[in-house]
């Protein structure tokens, strides 16, 4: 990859040790993508905030650049470990909640909008078409480039936040106009969010960079987002493009017998003790959504609702938290299930969620069963 | 394609796998233990391995993982991919961890136990003891 002179230096490290930082990493970022060169982008979206998934080594790698990193462009966050406003609820222990707000703090101090949310093309305005972005979150980069029209590598928390600092990405394919060479046709009659998440698991294991997808119907926000969390999680795709493609793609069906080797893959329980609903965080649209299935049913256990801080606000405005209070959830902002430090094998065997994203790291990570079920069957099981 | 992401010169047994590793989730940071029960290294530690794989999947926080194991001295010496992706690139770029990408042929030709030395300047970075 070529460096002007300037970024050069930086690599040298004759700007200090932050940037040569930077700098190494997005060297790296190039090779590993076969950019040319570094281009400006607007946007930054940082991972690596929950303190489950960064630990002790990340906390204390973020307080210690937190005293000269300072980010150049706009830059949001993805979700923490917990809600505050209702952290006491959980039994988390002190070390978690204090090593948690220590991170809260790094990022504050290098000027992040502490957004705590994995869905950044829901709650900020889109930047207009082609605009270069850097978007750790696996779901928001192939959200962003397959349905907002901008440009985002799959960044690794480290590549996004080099990113921030710089105000610079390497120019990879995606960045360009990227010519998949497989189309993925889908054979699947009637598909639900469940499904389309299934779609995206299969997706991101057979695509590289990005994929064609045919035979898609019309698909609601729900069922997007399920199918970018999907293949966010299995694979290093970052981008759909809609469309039997090129002749000479390879084809290959998504049909009902892939679809259960991932349902077998994932699902793992026959009940689950909890329900979890976003995973990717839910919009306000779902949570009204929602709230308009629900028709006065209440659940007959525990339901954890994930969805950001802006939108639990707004869901206050409008009614809906009460509504879904009245039903029995809990609704928690800033945190996410993925992930998540509420949900522990000592007290949870299982957990029911239409999540496939949600289902591979309660599974794996949490250590947990899974329960897979679209959200109308859960309703329907799950409430009176 | 051969290519050198982080450079570095290190000997070691290989511990191979054929799945994609997915950092985030399926590697313990403590024990540097494989967790997935669908993965091919399931119980397998990675500690002070070359590991060969064909890359990094999932989430973007794998790198902090990377960064993590690095710092609790449970991480591999050095890593070997056939197709490089950011989340190992990154990773091994902030913890020095060596990483190169290799030909498909040459990916195939290396198994499991093998005592390699790795030395990223050398025009044949792999030699086999």
């Amino acid at each position: 990859m070529e460096l002007t002179k300037d970024e050069y230096s930086a690599l040298k490290g004759e700007q200090g040790e932050i940037l040569q930082m930077a700098y190494r990493i997005l060297v790296a970022t190039g090779e590993a993508t076969d950019a040319e060169k570094l281009v400006p982008i607007e946007w930054a979206h940082l991972s690596g905030v929950n303190y489950n998934t960064i630990g002790d080594a990340g906390e204390e790698f973020l307080s210690s650049i937190s005293k000269n990193a300072r980010v150049k462009i706009k830059t949001t966050l993805n979700p923490m470990g917990f809600d505050i406003d209702n952290v006491s609820n959980y039994g988390l222990d002190e070390n978690f909640i204090s090593k948690q707000l220590s991170i809260r703090n790094s990022y504050e101090t290098m000027g992040v909008t502490p957004s705590f949310s994995c869905i950044p093309y829901e709650i900020f305005d889109i930047p207009k078409n082609g605009t270069q972005v850097a978007f750790a979150e696996s779901n928001a980069a192939i959200h962003a480039n397959s349905y907002d029209n901008l440009k985002t590598n799959k960044e690794s928390a480290f590549s996004a936040l080099a990113s921030a600092i710089t105000g610079k990405s390497p120019f990879s394919s995606l960045r360009k106009e990227d010519t998949p060479n497989i189309t993925i046709r889908m054979k699947v009659k009637n598909p639900d969010e469940l499904v389309y998440g299934m779609l995206g698991f299969f997706a991101g294991k057979v695509g590289a960079t990005s994929v064609n997808i045919s035979g898609l119907g019309g698909m609601d926000n729900r069922e997007s987002k399920a199918m970018c969390g999907g293949m966010g999680t299995s694979g290093t795709c970052a981008k759909f493009l809609f469309g039997e493609g090129d002749s000479d793609c390879e084809k290959i069906d998504f049909d009902e017998k892939e679809m259960q080797n991932v349902h077998d893959e994932l699902n793992t329980a026959e009940t689950g003790d909890l329900i979890t609903l976003g995973s990717p965080q839910l919009g306000l649209e779902e949570i009204s959504d929602l709230t308009s299935k629900l028709k006065g049913r209440s659940f007959k256990k525990r339901c954890m609702i994930f969805c950001p801080r802006t939108v639990k606000e707004q869901a206050r405005k409008i009614g809906y938290t009460n509504e879904l209070e009245r039903a029995g959830c809990e609704i928690l902002s800033d945190c996410c299930t993925c992930l998540s430090p509420l949900i522990n094998k000592d007290n949870v065997d299982a957990v029911t969620t239409n999540s496939i994203k949600g289902a591979f790291y309660l599974k794996n990570s949490n250590g947990v069963g899974v329960n897979l079920k679209p959200l109308l069957q859960i309703i329907e099981d799950e409430t009176r | 394609m051969k290519k050198t992401l982080v450079s570095g010169k290190v000997c070691g047994i290989v511990l191979k796998s054929n799945n994609p590793i997915n950092f985030l989730g399926t590697v313990d940071k403590k024990t540097g233990i494989i967790t997935d029960k669908n993965h091919d290294l399931f119980d397998k530690s990675i500690k002070d391995t070359i590991l060969v794989f064909p890359s990094g999947v999932g989430s973007s926080v794998g790198a902090y993982t990377i960064y993590s194991i690095k710092s609790n001295n449970t991480a591999p010496l050095a890593m070997i991919c056939q197709k490089a992706d950011l989340t190992v690139a990154t990773g091994c770029a902030l913890s020095n961890i060596p990483l190169i990408t290799i030909s498909d042929e040459e990916f195939s030709s290396i198994e499991n136990g093998m005592n390699i030395s790795l030395d990223t300047d050398s025009p044949n970075p792999i030699q086999y003891q």
